[in-house]
């Protein structure tokens, strides 16, 4: 690696042009929304700087506070819920042969290439009052109802006089069952990478030494996986956090998140400020994650390294 | 424990990987108990396989393993007698050496205040006892691999095994693990079985060896047996250096067996019996002197001219060629100071006695 | 004598049941919404509920709705543009990192990284006050039009394309440039004739990545298009909040196809490369 100054002429010409368009077209804006998160609004969009924290308290009233945790909450769980299912398939994939392993991980990062709004269309067909499950459901409770008639007791009606289509739609369960749908894949490849990476002789050592294969995973894989858990985490819980289609697609009226309300502050609150302020407030959540993930690992390294 | 039967008994295992490689073909071994067993070959030859089927980490195709007189059919490795030390040690990194070490009795739920006894003793008895509260990170390899000793033996296995334990090792350091580990099976008794490549490292530590080529065990006997009557050319040109003829048969008469060796011409060999047919002859270099002169009967001589000499220090490998263009490889002592003097060139007599040469089975 | 057994051993975790199950179901749970997507865009059956036999019909629609199809002629224009800057300034980028150093080059890659990390609301909404706020004409004939979503995407795509050119630079031998230096090349032919060569697998990797995310975005594009410049994604959003037709299943099956395409080359590419 060189100094800049061996060759100051090249280093410009590389260096001026990401310089200046992340300055103007990436900086700038970011500042702006910054700035007028302490304005009022002033006419329709325009926006007066006051310096004031009225925005920043507002994002504390209740109404606002019960979004934030709801979408903690939300994204709490579809963290939980891919970690446990990712898990199984990153150890699925890495002890599977060699020569299946690209395939399945080709299989489980497909869809995560695939348009973030087609993905979640396609739920809506399947989580439908009239859709393929509930389809699917009301062909066991036909044929439920079949074999209740065999056996002579459908008088009773033991199934109900009717189909009752389940409520998958619309409403929180919805939203957590996309989120899950969306960020499955991402959880997968870090575990996988850390699972990979790791020494399967430490498995073996463990076993040798007496441990069930649950005390093993408990005291040895965790451990030696947990740079690969937190950042599986990590990108796992923080996009899901920020989620805007999912709950606006597939959510009832209060499974809002803190995507939509931001949304509707500019789109048709014409409320600036406020929205500026919300989504300031996501990024330094998102900022404090990502430091103390930073924090944790360096704190791991240094307690691996001392005595 | 009857003295009588094995410890550990290998009865025609045969392990044959998906994709066709078979690692391990009919091998059929039995093992004493408190020996130290070395299983030595080249790189494939399946050595590491058969180890890890008696950890438990493999299971044969076909046969058998039984520890203990017990069957080990489908007995995992967390349940069998055994215990490993792992080529790349697998010292977990996030626990203390203490930890490490103690890992083995918790989880096989010994009482909380014998492990602390336990685990200062083993650590005391690879000579780590202030090693406790240590990181594995900052110890030397030679220090992470007596961890890994004192984490097995702290459990009391009836059998160590041992995969390549000193591969990983600096030259030096080598030759005193290679100590340290005779004295540790000595001190703790119980039966030890390594995996190495090095012919050096098994015939200085084992009381058994078994040569393996190719998934097969070739040869099974103590280091001597092994170095001056080895069974078959792959185990005589494995184990230390041999010099190798190929002998027409054209007699027998009253106890010597005549032979026309190319390269060297007729040689008379004691020998039970007639054979009936062509021969490999083994002649191990230190066996063989240079004479000046040609020594009296008694002896086989033959002429070679010196072409190159490579120098050891303590010894020197001298090579010849005979008239007849046969290579010879002789081992010579420097046993004095002013052997490295001696300018070794010309013509010699290449010597030695004729019981001293190995008549190899074909 | 036993016969020959099967080998299980206890690290064959992918061959246990359980695994193996859950393998499968996710799989299903992966696929299953677009594969039934993709099959009902061929049904015969304008409420998309019931099987009622194989058409094209709704491909037809699909394709003679013009304003779907100017969403996407719109789509590709931008996503071309946008490529075609963000691999430049991908390139320059990861050059720049691998190369020099130079005083605050932490902040710099930090800051270089943002768009990755940042939520897309954010970027969306800054980049929206910022086009407002500087007074961005909005009728500029097409396809100037498209500039404001453009700029938006080389924003966030330019730090993914200098991640995998970065990654290929890891791997480069500088003394192949050194060589070409001491035989006398300039600083540019040396650049030319030594380092493009060798990052042109991650230039096209980082294409392709452009390319798809430009594509496949929505939350930025919503917030920075205006009426007349609609994508394909945001039209099938309008058409999605409006009404589940087969038609939109049709034109998702479509963009599907070649977001798979793409991003299928890209893989491949990515893989010849690292065996380098």
């Amino acid at each position: 690696m060189d100094s800049w100054r061996k060759n100051p002429l090249v280093f410009w010409v590389f260096a001026v042009p990401p310089a200046v368009w992340l300055l103007l077209f990436f900086l700038t804006p970011l500042a702006l929304i910054w700035v007028f998160s302490f304005g009022e609004k002033s006419g329709l969009i325009d926006v007066h700087i006051t310096w004031t924290a009225d925005n920043y308290m507002r994002a504390l009233d209740p109404l606002y506070l019960q979004i934030f945790l709801k979408s903690f909450w939300f994204a709490g769980i579809t963290t939980a819920i891919c970690l446990v299912v990712g898990f199984v398939l990153a150890i699925a994939i890495t002890f599977a042969p060699g020569r299946h392993r690209p395939i399945l991980l080709l299989l489980v990062m497909l869809p995560f290439w695939t348009n973030l709004l087609i993905r979640t269309y396609a739920l809506i067909a399947i989580l439908r009052t009239k859709g393929s499950v509930n389809a699917a459901l009301e062909q066991f409770w036909g044929w439920g109802n079949g074999l209740l008639a065999l056996l002579g007791v459908e008088h009773l009606q033991l199934l109900g006089d009717r189909f009752e289509p389940l409520h998958l739609l619309y409403n929180n369960f919805a939203v957590v069952a996309g989120l899950v749908y969306v960020h499955l894949p991402f959880m997968v490849l870090p575990l996988y990478a850390a699972l990979d990476r790791m020494d399967r002789s430490y498995i073996e050592a463990s076993l040798d030494l007496g441990a069930s294969q649950l005390r093993t995973f408990r005291s040895v894989v965790i451990p030696l996986a947990a740079p690969g858990i937190v950042s599986g985490v990590i990108i796992t819980f923080v996009p899901a956090l920020g989620s805007f289609l999912t709950p606006d697609l597939l959510g009832g009226t209060d499974s809002q998140m803190i995507a939509n309300v931001i949304e509707r502050q500019f789109k048709s609150a014409n409320d600036w400020p406020f929205g500026a302020a919300l989504s300031f407030v996501l990024m330094y959540i998102t900022f404090f994650a990502i430091a103390l993930r930073s924090v944790w690992s360096a704190r791991r390294d240094a307690r691996e390294a001392l005595a | 424990m009857n003295g009588d039967s094995p410890i550990i008994s290998i009865n025609s295992v045969s392990k044959t990987f998906p994709g066709g490689v078979q690692a391990v073909q009919n091998a059929d071994l039995e093992i004493r108990e408190g020996e130290f067993f070395a299983l030595l070959g080249p790189s494939g030859c399946g050595k590491t396989t058969l180890l890890r089927i008696l950890a438990g980490f493999e299971t044969p195709s076909t046969g058998d393993v039984f520890i203990d007189g017990k069957n080990m059919h489908g007995v995992a490795p967390n349940r069998r007698p055994v215990n490993m030390v792992f080529q790349s040690y697998a010292v977990f990194p996030h626990m203390t050496v203490a930890d490490n070490v103690a890992y083995g009795l918790r989880v096989s739920g010994t009482d909380r205040g014998e492990i602390s006894g336990r685990v200062k003793d083993a650590l005391e008895l690879v000579q780590l006892g202030e090693y406790g509260t240590r990181q594995p990170g900052q110890l030397s390899g030679g220090q992470v691999q007596r961890v890994a000793l004192a984490r097995a033996l702290v459990k009391k296995p009836r059998v160590l095994l041992l995969d390549e334990p000193l591969s990983a090792l600096d030259a030096k350091l080598r030759e005193t693990m290679q100590m340290e580990l005779v004295r540790l099976q000595d001190t703790v008794g119980i039966t030890f079985i390594i995996v190495t490549h090095d012919q050096n490292e098994a015939l200085s530590m084992a009381d058994r060896i078994a040569v393996m080529d190719q998934g097969k065990v070739l040869q099974v006997a103590g280091p001597g047996e092994l170095y001056e009557y080895p069974r078959d050319r792959f185990v005589a040109e494995f184990i230390g250096k041999t010099n190798l003829f190929e002998g027409t048969n054209v007699g027998w008469e009253s106890g010597m067996l005549s032979l026309l060796v190319n390269g060297l011409g007729r040689v008379e060999l004691p020998c039970a019996e007639h054979l009936y047919h062509d021969v490999g002859l083994a002649v191990r270099p230190e066996k063989m002197l240079l004479m000046q002169e040609r020594p009296d009967h008694g002896y086989l001589a033959f002429e070679a001219e010196v072409e190159k000499i490579a120098y050891y220090g303590s010894e020197s490998r001298v090579f010849l060629a005979t008239d007849r263009g046969l290579a010879l490889e002789v081992s010579i002592r420097n046993d004095t100071r002013a052997a490295a003097d001696e300018q070794l060139s010309g013509r010699r007599w290449v010597v030695w006695r004729p019981e001293d040469t190995l008549i190899l089975p074909d | 004598m036993k016969g020959a057994r099967r080998s299980h051993g206890p690290l064959d975790y992918s061959r246990r049941l359980w695994v193996r199950i859950t393998l499968w179901l996710s799989f299903a749970f992966l696929y299953a919404p677009i594969a039934i997507l993709v099959i009902y865009s061929f049904n015969d059956s304008r409420r998309n509920i019931v099987w009622r036999g194989f058409t094209l019909k709704y491909y037809e629609r699909a394709w003679n709705n013009d304003s779907l199809i100017q969403a996407f002629a719109n789509s590709l224009t931008i996503a071309f543009f946008s490529t075609l800057f963000s691999v430049l300034l991908g390139m320059l980028t990861a050059v720049l990192l691998w190369r020099f150093r130079f005083p605050a080059k932490a902040p710099f890659e930090g800051t270089v990284s943002l768009p990755i990390i940042i939520p897309e609301i954010c970027m969306g909404v800054a980049m929206m006050a910022f086009f407002t706020r500087i007074g961005w004409p909005v009728d500029l004939p097409w396809p100037l039009n498209l500039g404001a979503i453009t700029i938006a995407h080389i924003s966030f795509s330019f730090p993914f394309v200098a991640m995998v050119v970065r990654a290929r630079l890891a791997r480069f031998n500088r003394e192949f440039e050194e060589a070409a230096r001491d035989l006398g090349a300039s600083e540019w032919q040396a650049f030319r004739d030594v380092l493009l060569p060798y990052m042109k697998p991650g230039l096209i990797a980082g294409a392709l990545l452009a390319f798809t995310l430009s594509l496949d975005d929505f939350v930025i594009t919503f917030f920075t298009a205006g009426p007349e410049t609609v994508t394909f994604p945001v039209k099938v959003y309008s058409m999605v909040r409006f009404s589940v037709t087969p038609e939109v299943n049709a034109a998702s099956t479509v963009l599907l196809l070649i977001t798979l395409v793409l991003t299928t080359t890209a893989i491949l590419l990515q893989n010849r490369s690292g065996r380098d």
